[in-house]
């Protein structure tokens, strides 16, 4: 609001709920808008986890509450196959697209970007606070599909024709799948506004000083992943569109000659592998769109409480130019069985494991950092160790799906959802946990409790590894993902018992997350109040007040000497130098 | 003290401890899982796949065990360490790390070459003399169609379909009249022992993918594509064969029963089943 905007001054402190439910053009509200909505859409997400595990663990067992929490979905208290299947389908949609797309580029990417680059907001803030709202939009039209007829999209998250084409074939590809259809594409402007400004932001509005091998890794992830997200996510909207054309308008794109419970279907030419080059040109790259940002922050991180420079900066940022580009050419690696021709599985299967060159790159860079620290056991950094450990066991689980013959067994088990869990649902989490305790104190100027923080982590990490590895276990089995129940099939009857396992170890998990509910919302309130810098930080968003003001700086825009890690620079009165220090006769800045 | 001053030598040697012990559980876990639980293998196919992942495995475990062991002794070794070292930036520090992105991209070659072996053998050698089989999916059981005594299958097309052609054979080519069909769920796959078996897999309504876990093979069954596959079954004795892309809500129970006998059984159970011309009304 223009009255407000009084460069240098707290102009007008509004209380929180205020600066959530306002259309605000301040990239810190916009922020901490998108960031509450990304947790509840978590919140929900994970809700759905519990009743598919608990379906998958305990497989006709009658659960009274959820016959009356779903009359509809789980008469009599056992799911139903198409309620599980519009879980399965909701499940990661939500979390992938509306909880971690969402928190790590509107979410911390709208409040980190102007701070740690030293710009007063967005280059284009009203469009940033339109994004936000087209973003909340989006989020309801998802919601809403549970309510309609036939419930919700039920074709998997990847939402294959034809099966997601006609209704015939599934109940959830009725007005259930149209929403999902709408919503994604709504979904896809708003995070185009966002991109578009996130780039610009970086590009155009760093202040003096700041050159781009001066910027935070952080910002290197994010600048990153929106450009990947600009190039990519436009492609699943043109797809979308022809699907909703099949859908509506009777035409065949996706759709071949089909005989669907004995009536033909008179469509003619359309090609369903089309759908799936067209998903995974974006699908792909989403995996980059939300690993870049969290090695980003758990570089930054590490740095700091290793109290290190960074170790190899510049390789590792190469190394993140590397893995954007890459992700972008390799997205057939989801279709090696898929009918495609086998030929070109061979460049798309070599591309996929050259991958794991710019990966190890920068986890080479992070696991250097750490060498000769003096560490801090702060919530943070125990969230960024562990996310260097999963992000290992992912990466080696991804390698070995790369390699286009182990597919031949191992596609669509449930080495795959082990796999991806463990690399995009844990791993990434642990990056999102941390950044959410490292930068909470900017956000609300207190601090999250440590006692909390600390049992949230151990409590994480032995449930995310307790839940995926067994499920990596399965997939060599060969059971296949997507299934109501395994008993059908003799030979996977046996391991009941470990899905059983699976799901205690998933309740364990789910509930030890409510310890970080807890905590954050107990902090906002009553939490230590922070200082201005708590963890002795270099960064630019550490040198103004927590939290910042509106327009983040006073008078003068922060002038940047330095690069973002000069810690425990030797001869230099403190272990780090804040990047606004201009450089002195002795301390040796580096970049 | 708070914040970035709280040292802890005893967070330090906990989580060193359980990340050894998580990478050690995992790797141990995985050996026991992969000697104990992975399904009998009964074709080429099934040591050839199964040659791959384990290599995969095994070298990834012990990159995981290094990685791990790094991570417990830069802990171990640096917990008291009360002033960080300086490392300033300088182009030597980029040698050890790619020393070790080379060794990973050394593997990563030996991977691919191994698995183009593979997958050239499945999917662009397949033998003149195989035995033909048709599987088709549709909601939510596989039909199986063999060629006959004139080793080919007749034209089909899913415009043809009706209640008593299930699949659609064209009652013109001559080509079809021996065939043999199962309508969907009503027949068990019987392949011969120690002859390669070509699979031509169809698809009548949605996707479907044709999945054998004993033979480590699966292949989509696309609507208006035929995709092939192609392995050697070297195991008598019955499995389950399933369906491994999700199809509806009957997806999970889209099974079939698979039997692997000496080629005489099979022709000899063949010869005593109707072909299509003597089923048609």
């Amino acid at each position: 609001m223009a009255h407000e905007v009084v460069h240098g001054h707290i102009a007008v402190e509004l209380p929180l709920w205020r600066r959530l439910l306002r259309f605000s053009t301040d990239h810190k509200d916009i922020g901490l808008q998108y960031m509450f909505t990304a947790w509840a859409m978590a919140a929900i997400g994970g809700f759905m986890a519990f009743l598919m595990r608990l379906q998958l663990g305990f497989p006709d067992k009658a659960f009274p509450f959820l016959g009356r929490l779903f009359p509809h979905g789980a008469e009599g208290g056992v799911l139903k196959p198409e309620f599980y299947l519009a879980l399965i389908t909701m499940h990661g949609t939500l979390m992938v697209f509306f909880f971690q797309t969402a928190i790590l580029l509107g979410g911390f990417g709208n409040f980190l970007i102007p701070l740690q680059i030293g710009a007063r907001d967005m280059a284009f803030p009203f469009l940033n606070g339109l994004s936000y709202w087209v973003f909340l939009l989006s989020c309801l039209i998802m919601l809403l599909s549970f309510f309609v007829e036939g419930g919700a999209a039920a074709a998997g998250w990847t939402v294959y024709p034809p099966l997601s084409a006609l209704k015939d074939l599934i109940p959830g590809s009725g007005l259930g799948q149209t929403l999902w259809l709408l919503g994604m594409a709504v979904f896809i402007v708003s995070s185009l506004m966002g991109s578009l400004n996130y780039i610009t932001t970086v590009l155009n509005l760093r202040t003096k000083g700041m050159t781009m091998f001066r910027l935070p890794f952080t910002i290197w992830g994010l600048f990153l992943a929106a450009i990947l997200g600009l190039l990519t996510f436009p492609v699943l909207t043109a797809g979308a569109i022809l699907l909703l054309l099949d859908r509506h308008f009777g035409t065949s794109f996706y759709l071949p000659t089909l005989h669907v419970a004995g009536r033909l279907i008179g469509r003619e030419g359309g090609n369903p592998l089309l759908w799936q080059h067209f998903f995974w040109f974006l699908g792909h790259p989403e995996v980059y769109i939300l690993a870049l940002p969290a090695l980003g922050f758990v570089g930054d991180i590490l740095a700091c409480f290793a109290r290190k420079p960074f170790f190899a900066y510049r390789l590792a940022i190469f190394g993140a130019l590397g893995l954007a580009f890459l992700s972008c050419i390799v997205w057939a690696h989801h279709q090696f069985v898929s009918g495609m021709n086998p030929y070109l599985a061979l460049p798309f299967s070599l591309l996929t494991i050259l991958v794991s060159v710019p990966f190890a790159t920068i986890l080479l860079c992070l696991a250097g950092t750490l060498w000769g620290g003096s560490f801090r056991f702060t919530t943070p950094m125990l969230f960024a160790l562990g996310f260097l450990s999963l992000v290992t066991v992912g990466g080696f689980g991804g390698l070995s799906l790369g390699v286009a013959a182990n597919d031949l067994h191992l596609h669509d088990t449930y080495y795959v959802v082990g796999h991806f869990h463990t690399i995009m649902g844990s791993s990434v989490l642990f990056g999102i946990y941390a950044a959410t305790y490292f930068w909470f104190p900017k956000m609300f100027g207190r601090m999250m409790n440590e006692r909390l923080g600390k049992w949230h982590f151990w409590l994480s990490l032995l449930g995310v590894y307790a839940v995926f590895i067994p499920m990596h276990w399965l997939g060599l089995t060969g059971m296949p993902r997507r299934y109501y129940a395994f008993t059908e099939l003799e030979f996977l009857k046996p391991f009941l018992p470990l899905n059983t396992f699976i799901s205690i170890a998933a309740f364990v998990l789910i509930a030890s997350q409510l310890l970080f509910v807890v905590n954050f919302f107990w902090s906002l309130w009553r939490g230590e109040k922070a200082s201005d810098n708590p963890w002795g930080a270099t960064t630019l968003e550490w040198q103004t007040s927590s939290p910042p003001p509106h327009g983040n700086w006073g008078a003068e825009l922060p002038t940047v000497y330095r690069w973002a890690y000069d810690y425990s620079v030797p001869d230099a009165p403190t272990d780090f130098i804040p990047q606004t220090v201009p450089p002195a006769k002795t301390a040796a800045s580096s970049e | 003290m708070k914040g970035f001053q709280q040292r802890s030598q005893s967070l330090a040697i906990l989580l060193a401890l359980l990340l050894l012990l998580i990478a050690v559980a995992v790797i141990i876990g995985t050996l026991w899982w992969v000697r104990h639980h992975l399904p009998t293998r009964i074709a080429d196919t099934a040591y050839e796949v199964d040659g791959i992942i384990l290599f995969v495995l095994a070298v990834a475990a012990v990159f995981l065990l290094l990685s791990h062991l790094y991570l417990a002794f830069v802990l171990l070794r640096f917990r008291d360490n009360p002033k960080a070292t300086f490392i300033g930036v300088t182009r030597r520090s980029w040698l050890p790390v790619l020393a070790i992105v080379a060794v990973l991209l050394a593997f990563d070659l030996m991977f691919d070459h191994k698995s183009n072996e593979v997958w050239g053998k499945v999917f662009f050698r397949i033998p003149n003399d195989a035995f033909v089989v048709e599987i088709t999916g549709e909601q939510f059981a596989w039909s199986i169609r063999y060629p006959g005594k004139d080793g080919k299958l007749g034209r089909s097309d899913v415009r043809l379909v009706s209640d008593d052609n299930p699949l659609g054979l064209d009652k013109n080519d001559p080509a079809s009249k021996d065939d043999i069909v199962f309508p969907a769920g009503q027949g068990e796959l019987h392949l011969p022992l120690n002859r390669p078996v070509l699979f031509l897999i169809r698809s009548k309504d949605t996707l479907h993918s044709f999945c054998i876990p004993f033979a480590r093979v699966k292949m989509d069954a696309v609507p208006g594509m035929t995709t092939r596959l192609w392995f050697t079954p070297t195991k008598p004795g019955r499995y389950e064969f399933t369906c491994a892309e999700l199809c509806g809500l009957g997806h999970y129970r889209m099974r079939g029963d698979l039997i692997v006998e000496p080629m005489e059984k099979l022709q000899e159970w063949l010869s005593q089943q109707p072909t299509f011309e003597e089923t048609m009304p």
